[in-house]
């Protein structure tokens, strides 16, 4: 077995093949998160998301337990379809009963896309489903020219409600423009390493010598895109060609994805989990 | 964190070759016909942002192609972004 642990926070497995599964496994993945996200196209009806949700909570989890991978998910009307606020309304009253599965941690990924007052709602709608039910939160910051903008407005949204804690809620695709507000908030930051759109692993490695390790996590938010499943190890590489030790190395890629998602009593993994064995 | 040298060895001919990408990019664009959009001149006026120095130029750059205005939109009329400000209509 591989002498690396990692823990993918982030990963659209539905869309993946199952030998993605098996590099994942062989490259020293301790667990895979999977939050709700956009199909590619648009869902018609909410019954739509039931069945989603049905995939995430049961089916994948299953797939990826014939690896021996234990699989979590997170839920929500992904931004992308939160401009039809009655859809999403119908969306997140199915999202109570779901809460209880045992493989679900939180709610997410919600946020904004293209920064429209009816995203804005039903991200309002998200932040109060979370805080009545004592969910952690994962958001997903908009894309490329839209990034800075859509992450400044979702922190305030955040921080206005006073239920809301920062240390529960984890601000994904963060750059270099943005990450430094997250840290300030007192907010978890998730750098997401994926082609083209976000971030290379040469520049994860310049925000973690910039900014600190600490409430940080990277994944690689693999989807139905041209995207790398294996990208959190490619970045492992990246930092030890960078002069960093097993030890941070650990730290970033294993312990800082549990610190945080520990702080869900659903988030165990076989056999316990911290310090590397001696 | 490694220094100047050991970054040069692991980071210079993939900043090279990145760069000579970049300068057939423009090229294309030259040799072209038809009108340009908001991105290319977008992308130009981000280039300014290579001369400062002070360890800020990916953040500068990011923020010469970034939406700088702060009130949510109306509507989304679509959902795809690329890559640039239009700027006001």
């Amino acid at each position: 077995m591989p002498s690396m642990r990692y823990i993918e926070p982030h990963a659209h497995m539905v869309s993946r093949v199952t030998d993605d599964y098996q590099a994942m496994v062989v490259a020293g993945c301790a667990a895979v998160c999977e939050p709700a996200f956009w199909a590619g196209f648009d869902r018609s009806a909410a019954a739509a998301f039931h069945d989603y949700f049905c995939q995430l909570t049961e089916h994948e989890p299953r797939r990826a337990t014939k690896f021996g991978l234990p699989h979590f998910c997170w839920l929500c009307i992904n931004p992308k379809e939160s401009e039809d606020v009655s859809l999403a309304r119908d969306v997140i009253a199915l999202i109570p009963k779901f809460l209880e599965g045992k493989n679900v941690l939180g709610i997410g990924e919600i946020g904004l896309n293209k920064n429209s007052r009816n995203e804005l709602k039903v991200l309002e709608m998200h932040v109060d489903l979370a805080a009545r039910h004592n969910q952690l939160i994962l958001v997903h910051t908009p894309h490329l020219e839209d990034k800075h903008k859509g992450t400044r407005l979702t922190l305030d949204v955040l921080r206005a409600d006073s239920r809301i804690k920062p240390e529960r809620c984890v601000i994904d695709h963060v750059e270099e423009h943005t990450v430094k507000m997250v840290f300030d908030g007192g907010f978890w930051g998730g750098m997401t390493l994926y082609p083209g759109t976000k971030c290379t692993a040469a520049r994860a490695v310049d925000m973690i010598e910039r900014y600190g390790g600490e409430r940080l996590w990277m994944d690689s938010a693999c989807d139905w895109g041209v995207s790398v499943p294996l990208a959190i190890p490619y970045a492992a590489l990246e930092l030890r060609r960078r002069g960093h030790s097993a030890e941070t190395i650990d730290r970033l890629v294993y312990q800082n994805p549990l610190h945080f998602l520990s702080q869900c009593p659903k988030f165990a993994l076989p056999g316990g989990a911290g310090e590397r064995p001696a | 964190m490694v220094n100047r040298q050991k970054l040069l060895d692991l980071y210079f001919l993939e900043a090279r070759a990145k760069m000579v990408d970049l300068a057939a990019f423009l090229d294309r664009m030259d040799r072209a016909e038809g009108e340009c959009d908001f991105r290319l001149t977008a992308l130009l006026k981000a280039f300014e942002e290579l001369r400062h120095s002070g360890g800020t130029r990916a953040e500068r750059v990011l923020l010469a192609l970034s939406d700088p205005t702060t009130a949510p939109i109306p509507a989304a009329t679509s959902k795809a972004a690329c890559g640039a400000w239009p700027g006001n209509p």
